[in-house]
């Protein structure tokens, strides 16, 4: 980079050269994403975390754009939003980026959060990473929450409706806390004047704990496929240009998919619904939330019965909260000290049948509780589903995962990265808890 | 690991992701006793869909004629028909046909004047309350979004303007109400718009009830998203240069990578 700095300040290198010295900004480039040791074999679930930053650029930038022709008022916040749609210049093109920019964040989100947990990348050392991940997931909701509320259609006016009386669950202070939330004792303009503000500050603020995502990510190193540290240079590859290159495919793959439905089927993620103006008179038919909080809706109303003191509302509410808190803690509640499923035979296993429990969990969702599952069959309704999953997922995380890290047979791990090969009769237990060795 | 497996394990990832998606937009709208609409053929879909122009002017013709006595379409404004092919003088002229208030002038008085291609599409009334007043307490939709708020979309539209029928003997109307299993309920507040020759089309197609609804239900569909041949244009440019794109980082990872592996 500097080589050819030398014959004079005025040269590209030269003003490189003086700021470097003054702001070590390149060198910090240069060792973070140059140098940077990864290791070599990452596969492509690794790209997503150059997917989430790049989606988090996009939302900003196209928010901001949106913004500078949205109006966040009650009686003309639906027609600005529907302004920017037919008389801004490309802005039916910012719009559809920007809602289905959030569905493809949330797609991302997933992925990564899942393959965390299937590699065990929550693991000693990387806990506050992980927990830093768990932050980012909730701010993420909570931008889109309030996101989704500006455009100011029925499922918007509804959906807030809906969350914000959640709050009202609270003894003794929920009703305070909900006209606080509202400004008012409706929600009403002071209601989406400061959504529209947190709207616009969540982002930022997710960006800054992205940044202390990564700085946490590089004094760790990554987590990789077998889940083993690296022993030394033959272990790892600088990151650029090897990962800036496999990084930049994948994110283009990516971008595609994310194009193709911008163009083609930008409504495909969305309610229809929302095409309709607020109007506190008329609740609509069914209000459901946007796809990516369709789990926790399930979790939410599958708390259908009260408990001892506890009504079936606050119950609900409570398991929903936990349902997002378990995720901090599962760097304790998982003791094995292997990282990787590929070497945990029965967790493997447990980590699918999580991931369709989720799955199952957002089809439950996304209808309603006495709605039959299979047309004609009387005994099996979606609360009941709904029941199981909910339990499922607790269970996963409070006995499974406890469980399985005391009496799970791991398989050998390989001795390196470089020589996977199995078999060495390496002991499973111990390397993976060993502090990463720095190449 | 093997790329079989790898390749088995993408697979199930996309099936449960598939699903997840879908159950998030599966949700049926209390339909177990309102009927699902049929699907028409339409010009517009697929991403190589376009608009059926003459379709949409004839649809316009039947929404000036007789919807917009009762149903405003308050996102469009006479401007906007220029898109459709009809020339500035014309749109003045279309324009021109309606009046709208304006002022104060300078004595500040409020005064009529010929609506101008700048003004959107004038309401039929004054306010929701007159709406209601004129319509047996029911509130006539907007029309500008409808092809776009209802999950069946035109296909719905068409539905409900062709479904008027004589009520089965079981069901009881309510006062005012029409038959129509395709709206939520089978009972509608309004009357059946369309009969045969409502409207006078003057390129020889026949007014006949389904011609008027699709044409209408094909500008709806414009009215709800004009930008859509736009929207496709633009994407087929943009989806081209991003599989080439991706093409050539690829084969860029694959030099970059072959010293390693
Ligand atoms: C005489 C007044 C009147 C005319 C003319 C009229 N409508 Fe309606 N329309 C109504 C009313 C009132 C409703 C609301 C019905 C209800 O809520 O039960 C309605 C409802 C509808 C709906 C269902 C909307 C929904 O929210 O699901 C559609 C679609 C519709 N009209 C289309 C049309 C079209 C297209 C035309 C022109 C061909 C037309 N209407 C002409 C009064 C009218
Ligand atoms: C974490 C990043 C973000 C997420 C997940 C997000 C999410 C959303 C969602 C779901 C909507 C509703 C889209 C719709 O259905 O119309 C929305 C709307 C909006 N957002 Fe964001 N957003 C983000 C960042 C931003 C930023 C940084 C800004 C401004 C600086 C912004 C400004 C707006 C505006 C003005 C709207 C209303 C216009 C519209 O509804 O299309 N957003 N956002």
């Amino acid at each position: 980079m500097s080589s050819h700095t030398q014959h004079s300040g005025y040269s590209v290198g030269g003003l490189v050269k003086w700021i470097d010295s003054r702001l070590p900004v390149f060198t910090y480039l240069q060792k973070e994403y140059g140098e940077f040791p990864a290791p070599r074999n990452f596969n492509y679930w690794w790209n997503f975390g150059a997917i989430l930053s790049f989606m988090l650029v996009l939302m900003i930038f196209t928010g901001i754009f949106l913004a500078m022709q949205y109006t966040p008022h009650v009686s003309m916040a639906f027609d600005s939003v529907e302004r920017i749609m037919r008389d801004v210049n490309y802005g039916w093109m910012l719009r559809y980026m920007h809602s289905n920019g959030a569905t493809f964040f949330f797609i991302a989100v997933y992925i990564h959060l899942f393959r965390g947990l299937y590699y065990g990348s929550y693991k000693n050392p990387r806990e506050l990473l992980w927990i830093f991940g768990v932050v980012i997931l909730v701010l993420m909701m909570a931008s889109a929450f309030t996101g989704y509320v500006l455009p100011w259609g029925q499922m918007s006016f509804w959906g807030a409706t809906v969350i914000t009386n959640l709050f009202s669950a609270i003894p003794l202070v929920g009703d305070w806390i909900v006209t606080w939330l509202w400004g008012g004792f409706a929600i009403d303009n002071p209601t989406l004047n400061r959504f529209f503000s947190l709207h616009f500050v969540l982002p930022f603020v997710i960006f800054a704990v992205v940044a202390l995502h990564v700085v946490a990510l590089h004094v760790t190193g990554s987590n990789n496929p077998l889940g083993i540290d690296p022993k030394g240079p033959q272990d790892t590859l600088p990151f650029h240009p090897y990962y800036t290159a496999k990084d930049s495919f994948g994110l283009a793959v990516w971008i595609t998919l994310f194009a193709a439905v911008v163009f083609f089927a930008p409504n495909f993620f969305g309610e229809p619904e929302n095409y309709l103006r607020a109007n506190p008179l008329q609740t609509p038919a069914e209000i459901v939330p946007e796809w990516y909080f369709l789990p926790y809706f399930a979790i939410l109303r599958s708390i259908d019965f009260d408990l001892w003191f506890i009504d079936a509302k606050l119950g609900g509410v409570i398991v929903m909260t936990g349902s997002i808190l378990v995720l901090f803690v599962v760097p304790w509640l998982d003791r094995s000290p292997v990282r990787s499923a590929r070497f945990r035979p029965v967790y493997k296993w447990f980590f699918w049948i999580f991931l369709l429990d989720c799955v199952l969990l957002g089809f439950v969702g996304g209808h309603r509780p006495d709605d039959l599952v299979f047309e004609g069959v009387k005994q099996l309704e979606f609360i009941d589903l709904g029941h199981v999953g909910t339990a499922w997922y607790f269970i996963h995380f409070l006995v499974i995962i406890p469980v399985l890290g005391m009496i799970e047979k791991t398989k050998p791990l390989p001795t390196s990265i470089a020589e996977p090969v199995l078999g060495g009769g390496q002991a499973a237990a111990g390397a993976a808890a060993k502090p990463m060795e720095k190449a | 690991m093997d790329i079989g497996k790898r390749l088995s394990r993408a697979a199930a990832i996309a099936v449960v992701t598939g699903l997840a998606l879908l159950g998030g937009t599966t949700t049926d709208v209390g339909a177990s006793e309102t009927e699902h609409p049929e699907a028409q053929d339409w010009k517009f879909t697929g991403p190589f869909g376009k608009f059926d122009i003459a379709a949409i002017q004839r649809g316009l013709q039947v929404y000036l004629e007789v919807c917009s006595a009762c149903h405003s379409l308050n996102q469009i404004a006479y401007r906007n028909l220029l898109d459709l092919g009809f020339n500035a003088d014309e749109v003045k002229a279309i324009a021109a046909e309606y009046e709208v208030t304006d002022g104060p002038d300078d004595n500040g008085d409020m005064f009529e004047r010929p609506a101008r291609p700048s003004d959107k599409f004038v309401l039929p009334f004054a306010n929701e309350k007159a709406a209601r007043a004129s319509n047996n307490g029911a509130f006539p939709t907007d029309l500008s979004l409808l092809a776009k708020a209802h999950p069946a979309g035109p296909d719905y539209i068409f539905a409900v303007l062709t479904g008027f029928d004589d009520p089965p003997d079981d069901v009881e109307l309510g006062d005012g109400m029409n038959y129509n299993p395709y709206f939520s309920g089978k009972q509608i507040a309004m009357a059946q718009p369309l009969f045969e020759g409502s409207v006078e089309y003057s390129d020889g197609t026949k007014a006949t009830v389904e011609n008027m609804a699709r044409d209408v239900a094909n500008f709806l569909h414009w009215t709800a998203e004009p930008e859509m041949e736009d929207r496709k244009r633009i994407g087929w440019k943009v989806v081209l240069f991003l599989l080439v794109l991706s093409a050539l980082l690829y084969a860029t990872k694959r030099k970059v990578w072959s010293s390693v592996h």
